[in-house]
């Protein structure tokens, strides 16, 4: 239960940081650590070199942009769930971030760190996906941005490619007429989904659907992005919302769904339909206040 | 294997010492500073045993490395206790309310109830329960540690 021998390091700037992931073998980067840390205490992971991204400044910034939040790297959970302004700005994220661990993993665990770990049934990769987010790399060949809907490749498993380390996430920020929900089903609370749904809605005027990102998450070797499910609320009212054809939209897609001792293929798909209708009613109640 | 020279302030004392890369901060306060009052249970994050103050917020001592708190201020059950055996507030309500059997999941809980205090004085029973959500008590005397919060909350006096 202890971690196997690493050599660790303490870069100052994001450039050193991007040199050491080059050149040292066998590196990873450790930011909260709230993931990697028990996957090296249990043995499941082994890194000759660990890259601390904690004392990095630039990495530490939250910040609102025109149409956009960008949260870097070593930015913690707690942070931005204490910061009533990001909550505002991305309400979908805040909304997620109590199921995320309990507080005291959120207090070091890192927003960036969630994602780029990439656990199919965690939160916050879900709501990047229905959000439609970005993720920013670097690396010593340059930056790139990588689409949500790109970045997900299978569990623990991203785009990143070798070299690579994930700078800084952005979430648009919500419109005025938005509501958003996060609902799952879990073990115990801070355990990870069993099956869950995050959803963001915007209506128009009349109170319809004029835009909808939803992704499910657990129940599948990524986040899920429920494309059927937009296509079948667009311009729906929460009146005439015909809520059984949203479970079955939510899990039409869905042909790998994990079987394991939380829960069967069956149970998780049941359960996913029932997520996801509740937490569209949710946000569409809530836009429609 | 890295060794590192590190200088942390522990319980308000600066401490200087040598560690290495992959030594936990609660194998640091157990086993190098001798405070084994911060209890290990699962380590790897689920249990909250080893609960501890970094610059003020609580987090678990199994997750982090030694190394990653130099410069950091560390407080562990011992510094929130005091050395002449007097109980704070958040101890005497752990014993008036029977919020303890075999004590193993103890410092955890009362370094966890404090932070949660100094956030949130007042929490209502909702947020009490989600604070302490992240720590098990394996004797599950659930009942009698959220009683002790509650007490708190509501300004009980307890006899140190
Ligand atoms: S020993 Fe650290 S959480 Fe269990
Ligand atoms: S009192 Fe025994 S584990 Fe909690």
């Amino acid at each position: 239960m202890k971690a196997a021998p690493f050599d660790y390091h303490r870069p100052e700037t994001i450039d050193d940081a991007a040199d050491m992931l080059g050149a040292l073998p066998d590196a990873r980067v450790l930011a909260g650590g709230q993931s990697l840390v028990p996957m090296l205490n249990l043995r499941l992971a082994y890194f000759d070199n660990l890259i601390d991204i904690r004392g990095i400044r630039e990495l530490s910034m939250a910040s609102t942009l025109s149409d956009t939040v960008r949260i870097g790297a070593s930015v913690t959970q707690a942070e931005v769930e204490l910061n009533s302004d990001l909550a505002r700005s991305v309400p979908l994220v805040a909304r997620a971030l109590p199921f995320v661990g309990h507080f005291p993993l959120r207090n070091r665990g890192t927003v960036c760190g969630s994602i780029a770990h990439a656990d199919p049934a965690a939160e916050l990769p879900a709501v990047l996906v229905a959000l439609g987010g970005t993720v920013e790399v670097t690396s010593t060949s340059g930056r790139r941005e990588i689409p949500a809907g790109e970045f997900f490749l299978g569990t623990w498993w991203t785009a990143l490619k070798e070299g690579e380390l994930v700078e800084a996430v952005r979430f648009p920020i919500a419109g005025d007429r938005s509501g958003c929900a996060v609902r799952e089903v879990a073990r115990r609370h801070g355990d990870f989904a069993i099956a869950g749904s995050a959803v963001h809605v915007e209506v128009d005027d009349a109170g319809c659907v004029a835009h909808s990102g939803i992704a499910m998450f657990g129940v599948a070797s990524t986040p899920v992005h429920a494309r059927e499910v937009e296509e079948l609320i667009r311009g729906a009212r929460l009146g005439d919302l015909d809520i059984e054809a949203v479970g079955a939209a939510a899990v039409a897609g869905l042909d790998d769904i994990p079987d394991d001792s939380n829960a069967s293929s069956l149970e998780r798909r049941t359960l996913a339909a029932v997520v996801a209708r509740r937490a569209v009613v949710d946000a569409l109640s809530e836009a429609t206040r | 294997m890295s060794e590192h020279e590190i200088s942390v302030v522990v319980n308000g004392a600066r401490r200087s010492v040598r560690v290495p890369s992959r030594l936990s901060l609660a194998d640091l306060l157990r086993d190098k500073l001798g405070l084994t009052g911060t209890h290990l249970g699962c380590e790897h994050g689920a249990c909250g045993a080893c609960s501890v103050l970094v610059n003020g917020e609580v987090v678990r001592a199994c997750l982090m490395f030694a190394v990653q708190v130099d410069g950091d201020e560390v407080t562990t059950i011992e510094g929130i206790g005091s050395e002449d055996g007097v109980l704070t507030p958040v101890q005497a309500a752990f014993r008036d309310c029977h919020g303890l059997q075999c004590g193993f999941c103890t410092p955890g809980f009362v370094v966890t109830v404090t932070a949660l205090l100094e956030r949130n004085p007042a929490p209502d029973d909702g947020e009490i329960r989600t604070a302490l959500s992240g720590n098990l008590c394996r004797c599950t005397g659930y009942q009698g540690i959220i009683e002790a919060v509650r007490s708190l909350r509501s300004g009980v006096e307890h006899a140190d």
